[in-house]
């Protein structure tokens, strides 16, 4: 692993990011679910559902884009992580991923490149959702310095998702694959605390949502918008992205091994 | 020093397919090496494990000097690899891709311009350099995953099939490259399915069939080992049995075939001119003379007993078969 942290390491890692984020930007169908489907999904909520800010139990918020902007954009570094999983797995097929094999770098660069790749994609969500937020009107309570963790946070949660995405698509090193992931992670979206409260979330929905590792990332980052930091919270968030991360890692890597063990 | 050492080389997959059986090679420092042989005969699972992408499950391997297993970083930076089915990111321009290539093989950044700016230059790419790979040609993005192979200079080039589904005049831009680079010293192993190609190209030629190696020599040997070149007449006017008289002093006659009178020359084709003069001495007014060499093709028949183009489909018995 020490040859992962050389210098020259790094320089292709930040090569390989930067492929992953042109990639990314020249082709639509990877950019679409990144910002088209969590603004819409963002417009068509507030705009339909913003009363829910009155239902009993709902906690006191601004409005209710502010406490939707969490949501969105945990939804899109959720996307993102796929997307980058789908671009990982386009390069399996086409053989692009032998390119950087026979080349004289560590192989988990390959995975890193990509994960840097997806960081930078979640530091664009965040500065996209944020800038919406600002556009209409969301006060950030604890100020520019929560305005930084939020996008530490959603960044942390893209590299995450993100790790996530890679395990699949180097294991099963189909595109398609991949992509099937994505109703599922719509299921573990609704069942979390990313667009309602928990507690206006029926059984067994609220208690799927009380232990969902989204939940604890969506409401970490969101306390700094509506609420304020909770150490609980906080500590929790980092948490939930110290799991999923972990765990995609770990995959990724075994998957990585297996591949390169038998040969695809 | 040979520049790749090959010793019992095996690769077998789950469900005991055995890709490559036993191969041995030697290929020396400097020369352009072919591996002859039909789809699914072993030639890209033997690359994809001399270049480090898979591993042997039998046999060992050196390239450049290094064991493909246990210094398997080492040979990565001595080799260059072009892989079948240019495997290209069409989004990428060329210009982008030389870039990646050589910060994955360390140039230092201040080199990687001119670097890259040389390459494109010398594949004729300069002008499309800044275009997506997703608009090139077949052609163009051969030349464009051979100059990416080149950008460390390595010492040993792996080409694997460098020219399939190419149209002819790319086929010749490609292997006048390929040829130019060996005579600045690269070792050249290129796996091909074309006779010409191998025959055109290499300085030795191995054929794969079946994972096993079932002939290897220059390519010339070869073609000696299964008969001397034919020469085939087609008489005007004249005996075509006089003709034969005369064509035997040349060599072995073989049974005519539509009228047309075949000799083997023991002499090679620096016969053809005797024989010309000495049918004119007879009187015998030739139609139509054709001297048939032996091709590869005739070669692989002999150790298969299938032409090469039959063999694509592997049969009972051949490469990817299953361990009994």
């Amino acid at each position: 692993m020490s040859a992962i942290f050389s210098r020259q390491s790094w320089r292709v890692v930040g090569e390989l990011g930067r492929r992953s984020v042109k990639q990314t930007f020249r082709r639509p169908q990877l950019m679409a679910p990144l910002i088209i489907f969590p603004t819409l999904l963002l417009a068509i909520q507030t705009g339909g559902a913003g009363r829910a800010v009155d239902l009993p139990g709902f906690p006191p918020v601004e409005s209710f884009l502010a406490f939707m902007l969490a949501g969105a954009m945990v939804q899109s570094t959720l996307l993102a992580g796929n997307s980058g999983g789908i671009a990982l797995a386009v390069d399996i097929e086409m053989g692009f991923t032998d390119r950087l094999l026979v080349a004289p770098i560590p192989r988990f660069s390959i995975v890193l490149g990509r994960l840097a790749g997806t960081a930078a994609l979640g530091l664009f969500t965040a500065i996209w959702f944020l800038a919406i937020g600002f556009a209409f009107g969301v006060k950030f309570t604890e100020g520019p310095l929560g305005v930084l963790v939020m996008i530490l946070l959603v960044i942390g949660s893209a590299v995450a998702f993100g790790s996530i995405g890679a395990a699949i698509a180097l294991r099963s090193g189909s595109a398609s694959v991949v992509q099937g992931m994505f109703p599922l992670l719509f299921v573990i979206l609704f069942l979390s605390t990313a667009f309602f409260p928990q507690d206006l979330l029926l059984e067994p929905a609220q208690t799927v949502a009380e232990y969902n590792p989204l939940s604890f990332i969506v409401d970490a980052v969101r306390d700094p918008v509506v609420f304020a930091f909770s150490a609980e919270d906080m500590l929790k968030g980092l948490l939930g992205l110290l799991v999923i991360g972990g765990f995609g890692t770990v995959l990724a890597a075994r998957a990585l091994q297996h591949r390169l063990r038998t040969g695809g | 020093m040979a520049a790749i050492e090959v010793e019992n080389l095996q690769r077998s997959f789950d469900g005991g397919v055995i890709a490559v059986d036993g191969v041995d090679l030697e290929v020396d420092g400097g020369e352009i090496f072919s591996f002859l042989g039909p789809n699914g005969a072993g030639k890209t699972t033997t690359v994809r494990m001399l270049t480090t992408l898979l591993r042997p499950t039998g046999g060992s391997a050196q390239v450049a000097g290094y064991d493909v297993v246990e210094d398997a970083a080492a040979v990565r930076r001595a080799i260059g690899v072009a892989l079948q089915e240019a495997a290209l990111d069409p989004l990428m321009t060329g210009r982008e891709l030389i870039h990646l290539q050589a910060t994955l093989h360390g140039l230092p950044p201040a080199e990687i311009d001119d670097r890259a700016d040389a390459l494109l230059q010398r594949v004729g790419l300069t002008r499309a350099a800044d275009r997506r790979v997703g608009t090139y040609s077949g052609g163009m993005q051969r030349r464009l995953d051979l100059a990416s192979a080149l950008v460390h200079q390595p010492e040993v080039l792996f080409l694997d099939e460098p020219t399939t589904g190419l149209d002819p005049v790319s086929r010749m831009t490609i292997w006048e490259e390929v040829s130019k680079l060996n005579d600045e010293g690269t070792t050249v192993f290129l796996t091909t399915q074309y006779l010409e190609e191998a025959d055109k190209l290499a300085d030795r030629v191995a054929i794969i069939s079946a994972g096993k190696i079932v002939a290897e020599g220059t390519p010339a040997s070869l073609k000696a080992e299964v008969g001397k070149p034919r020469l085939e007449v087609a008489v005007a006017e004249g005996s075509p049995a006089a003709c034969e008289d005369v064509l035997a002093r040349f060599g072995e006659c073989l049974p005519a075939k539509d009228g047309t009178l075949i000799v083997e020359l023991a002499g090679g084709a620096a016969e053809i001119a005797p024989v010309v003069r000495a049918l004119d001495e007879r009187g015998i007014l030739v139609e139509s003379l054709e001297l048939v060499e032996p091709t590869l093709d005739d070669v692989f028949v002999e150790k298969t007993g299938q032409h090469l183009e039959e063999s694509d489909e592997p049969l009972p018995g051949q490469a990817g078969r299953v361990a009994e």
